[in-house]
């Protein structure tokens, strides 16, 4: 079944049954690999992406409920990395293994849109649906805080 | 030293286009014995690494192991580059291919890169940055004393010249290579990259997202496959509706695969080619979604008779009774621990268990494979390659000269699961059937039903006391798995194990239980058990002779040891971390509050040394946070990048903090966990507070991987009867009431 999909901004066009799960369909067919598999259940948010600027596990959203969203990838945050997110990540040196990070990395630009200077309360939260096998919690916290102050630094000189 | 021994062990050539590279072949550098489980990693390396100067002023740096997390992609270079004087953004790391002919042994275990490594990698740096300053020297008709480096130039001070290690690089390929012992390395005040915060190698590309992984890797024609075992360990498959699976949409092959596992016995921890059936789509999740149809009629039995009658709660009554009479096997007896116990004062008896645990990385294990015209290219997430290229060979029955390459892709995740290879003995056996690439990826529940377990025990232990509370007995009985006096893969215990040598009587023998289940080697192995163990009881000791935890160990560590101590063991330098971390955490000075406790633990393993003090709170629900944890970790002279160093110890932590509250579980010969939502890791809002740092000591630098994960562990338990007066003497936490708020 042939079906339109926003994707980074493009419009694509996959032929797939309508169940496949989103991840599948981003990885597999629009080769877009950093969304990555590791339950398949919802349980872990390796598979974060966002739609229309929320996060969701692409690993539990067949492909036809995300026709008519906006749907947004790691690799759509930035054509060089430059998102503040990314940047902090790197900065921060948050990688260990760096399996999990581009989900974490989603989460964390979702949670800085709808709250763009969170406790560590808040990023505990929202940050909490995404494993990290490498224990890699309190570098993420301080990347979030980091590029939290780099938002607020940008507005603030505009 | 031991890596400078050999003669002649530096190659040098020319680069087409002007550029020079080095080679190096060098001797490990000695294990030596520290207390406290096995090792994980194979033996000692041997690692020939390749420098190249490019005309440009850029270095590449072959990365020659596989990177699973630990940091190495990023660390093993900084050695190179600091002594060979350039400036760590000249430098590019590159992946090297599984060739042990040309690299040595390339592998990721046991923290034994830092220690294997130290030493060469910083004498390859050395000889370059020799060959620059002799090629500059010859050039300006200067004397090479009169010459220095800095950031990748030569400089003559006296006439202001310079020039670039890219503009001596083709001089310097000409060059006789500098004798041994001319080299000199570079005093730690001289560092400029060593020491410095140094973040990772690859981290750009994980921000946005490239194909990194071996769950990445794509090739034309690309097939994708999964493949369906048996829950119960090499059942067989006596029918499967294969018919109707070749119907579904995208499957291109659907196949039994017989496998190879030799049936009885104890398996060991990558046992071979367990039987299957294989399903081969278009997509990967086409594959997946075959399966759900797929229906199998097993020969559970097939393994061993007896196989799906194992459960967890059947191996606790047999090792129940197990401890109820002596062991039949010794790891190590002095003194008269009998009669000292009779005459002590007191003496303290307690039993304490641990479960299974899975490994859980978080890529599912995979590999992609071609098989064409019978030669074999593999793309693979393996912590031993050469390993799994040896178990390909045997499995598939080949020749080694029949395997093109095997790729080192980055890898999600080690822990110990990677250094057994089955999936790449899956993926090659089902290409080779399929005759096309193909990329075998597991789900999450293949893992969790597929893993080498880190092995269950038991252990009974008494402790005598004489009338000033000091420990003069320790008798310790194990109850693990094995057949007769032969232990499982990761379930034996060594003769090192604190505090053997360190008491004047002291007894440790074991029993074992024949098991039907693949267990191996985790993190730490052994180690993240045998902590807990003997550290959780040391406490309760202590608390018996109602005295201070730390004085009584630091007793223990600064007394004459007894019977040669404990093999190779250094108890001053556990002793020395134990005071440190008992000054940062004003552990002397720490308040009794109900609900709130701190506990304190130390261990030595894989050369390194650590101590560390938790404090938790435990509410009314018995549900336990970890508020702070304070970490001291003696791993020698040199920490060498803080960042990568720090991040090994935090992760230890969080990964302690899942040791306490996590299990595999039998019923029926299978593992009752399936996905996460059964094995709760720690979540981000599990992470405490962490105060890291560091005990500098005059001892060659050694690894992080381990060493800091096995004492969080017994810390917390320790918090635990802290706050509540509870002893937990049995894992994971909820078997005493407790839960993870």
């Amino acid at each position: 079944m042939s079906l339109k999909l926003n994707v980074n901004k493009q419009s694509v066009e996959v032929d797939v049954a309508p169940d496949t799960p989103l991840l599948w369909v981003l990885r597999e067919h629009l080769s877009l690999k950093g969304p990555k598999f590791g339950c398949g259940v919802g349980s872990c948010g390796a598979c974060t992406v966002l739609a229309d600027g929320h996060a969701i596990r692409s690993c539990l959203t067949p492909v036809s409920a995300a026709v008519g969203s906006a749907i947004t990838t790691i690799e759509g945050l930035s054509a060089d990395g430059s998102h503040p997110v990314q940047e902090a990540w790197a900065n921060v040196d948050v990688p260990q293994c760096g399996y999990c990070q581009a989900g974490q990395i989603m989460s964390a630009v979702a949670l800085l849109e709808q709250t763009p200077n969170p406790s560590d309360d808040d990023i505990d939260m929202a940050m909490n649906g995404n494993l990290c096998r490498c224990g890699t919690y309190v570098r993420i916290r301080e990347a979030i805080h980091q590029a939290a102050a780099a938002n607020g630094s940008k507005h603030s000189s505009k | 030293m031991a890596a400078f021994s050999r003669r002649h062990f530096l190659q040098l050539s020319a680069l087409a286009g002007g550029g020079m590279a080095l080679h190096v072949y060098a001797a490990p550098l000695g294990r030596g014995g520290v207390g406290g489980g096995q090792a994980g990693g194979a033996a000692g390396l041997s690692p020939r690494v390749f420098v190249q100067i490019h005309p440009d002023n850029t270095v590449t740096i072959m990365a020659k192991g596989p990177e699973v997390g630990q940091g190495v992609r990023t660390m093993l270079p900084m050695l190179i580059a600091e002594e060979l004087d350039v400036a760590w953004s000249q430098v590019h790391v590159e992946q090297a291919e599984l060739d042990v002919a040309k690299y040595g042994s390339q592998f990721a275990g046991g923290s034994m890169s830092t220690p294997t490594d130290w030493d060469p990698l910083r004498r390859v740096g050395a000889a370059g940055r020799q060959l620059m300053l002799a090629a500059a020297a010859r050039r300006w008709g200067v004397p090479m004393s009169a010459c220095t480096t800095s950031e990748g130039h030569v400089l003559h001070a006296a006439t202001g010249r310079s020039l670039s290690y890219g503009e001596l690089a083709a001089d310097a390929a000409k060059l006789p290579l500098p004798d041994e012992s001319s080299l000199t390395l570079k005093a730690p005040h001289d560092y400029k990259i060593l020491g410095k915060a140094t973040p990772g190698v690859d981290n750009h590309a994980l921000v946005t997202g490239k194909p990194l992984f071996g769950i990445d890797v794509s090739l034309p024609g690309m097939l994708h496959a999964v493949y369906q075992k048996c829950p119960v360990l090499a059942g067989k498959v006596k029918s499967a509706n294969l018919d109707q699976i070749r119907k579904m949409p995208g499957v291109r092959h659907a196949f039994i695969v017989e496998g190879d596992i030799r049936s009885g016995g104890v398996p060991g921890s990558d046992p071979g080619l367990e039987p299957g059936v294989a399903i081969v789509a278009d997509t990967w999740w086409q594959a997946q979604a075959a399966r759900r149809e797929l229906k199998v009629d097993w020969d559970t039995a097939a393994g061993s008779p007896d196989a799906a009658k194992q459960s967890s709660e059947g191996l606790e009554k047999q090792a129940a009774m197990l401890l109820k009479q002596p062991p039949p096997y010794s790891v190590r007896s002095y003194g008269d621990v009998d009669t000292a116990l009779k005459s002590a004062s007191k003496v303290v008896d307690a039993v304490y268990s641990y479960p299974f645990l899975a490994h859980a990385n978080m890529e599912p294990q995979n590999t992609t494979a071609h098989f064409k015209d019978g030669k074999l290219e593999m793309w693979t997430t393996s912590q031993t390659p050469q390993n799994g290229r040896e178990s390909v060979v045997k499995h598939l029955g080949i020749a080694d000269n029949d395997i093109t390459a095997v790729h080192m892709m980055r890898t999600g995740g080690g822990f110990g699961r990677r250094l057994m290879n089955d999936y790449m003995v899956e993926a090659a056996w089902i290409a080779r059937v399929v005759g096309a690439p193909v990329q075998l990826l597991w789900a999450r529940e293949d893992d969790f039903g597929h893993d080498a377990y880190r092995p269950a025990g038991w252990h009974a232990l008494k402790a005598g006391l004489d009338a000033q509370g000091k420990v003069v007995a320790w008798s310790q009985h194990l109850v693990t798995f094995g057949e007769g006096r032969h232990t499982s893969s990761s379930a034996g215990m060594g003769p090192g194990e604190f505090p053997a040598g360190h008491v004047p009587h002291y007894s440790l023998g074991y029993s074992t239980i024949p098991l039907w289940l693949r267990t191996g080697p985790m993190r730490a192995p052994g180690a993240n058990a045998y902590a807990f163990i003997g550290q959780s009881f040391l406490d309760e000791v202590a608390h018996a002779a109602g005295r201070d935890p730390l004085d009584v160990q630091l007793e223990l560590l600064e007394s004459s040891p007894f019977n040669g101590g404990g093999h190779g063991f250094q108890p001053a330098r556990l002793a020395g971390v134990l005071r440190q971390v008992a000054e940062e955490s004003g552990w002397r000075n720490r308040k009794h509050t109900a609900g709130r406790g701190m506990g304190i633990a130390a261990y030595a393993c894989h050369l390194g040394y650590n101590a560390q003090v938790v404090e938790v709170s435990v509410d009314q629900q018995n549900r336990m946070r970890v508020h702070h944890v304070w970490a001291v970790t003696d791993v020698g002279s040199q920490i060498i990048n803080p960042s990568g160093a720090r991040a090994q110890v935090e992760g230890s932590i969080i990964e302690g903090i899942g040791h306490t509250v996590l299990q595999v579980t039998l019923a029926g010969g299978h593992t009752e966990q399936h996905n996460f939502p059964q094995y709760p890791l720690p979540r981000i809002k599990n992470a405490p507070q962490m105060h890291i740092s560091w005990r500098i000591t005059d001892n060659s630098p050694t690894g992080l991987g381990e060493p800091a994960l096995p004492a969080v562990i017994p810390a917390i338990c320790n918090a635990i009867h802290a706050a509540t007066g509870k002893r937990v003497r049995d894992l994971p936490l909820s078997r005493s009431g407790f839960s993870l708020a």
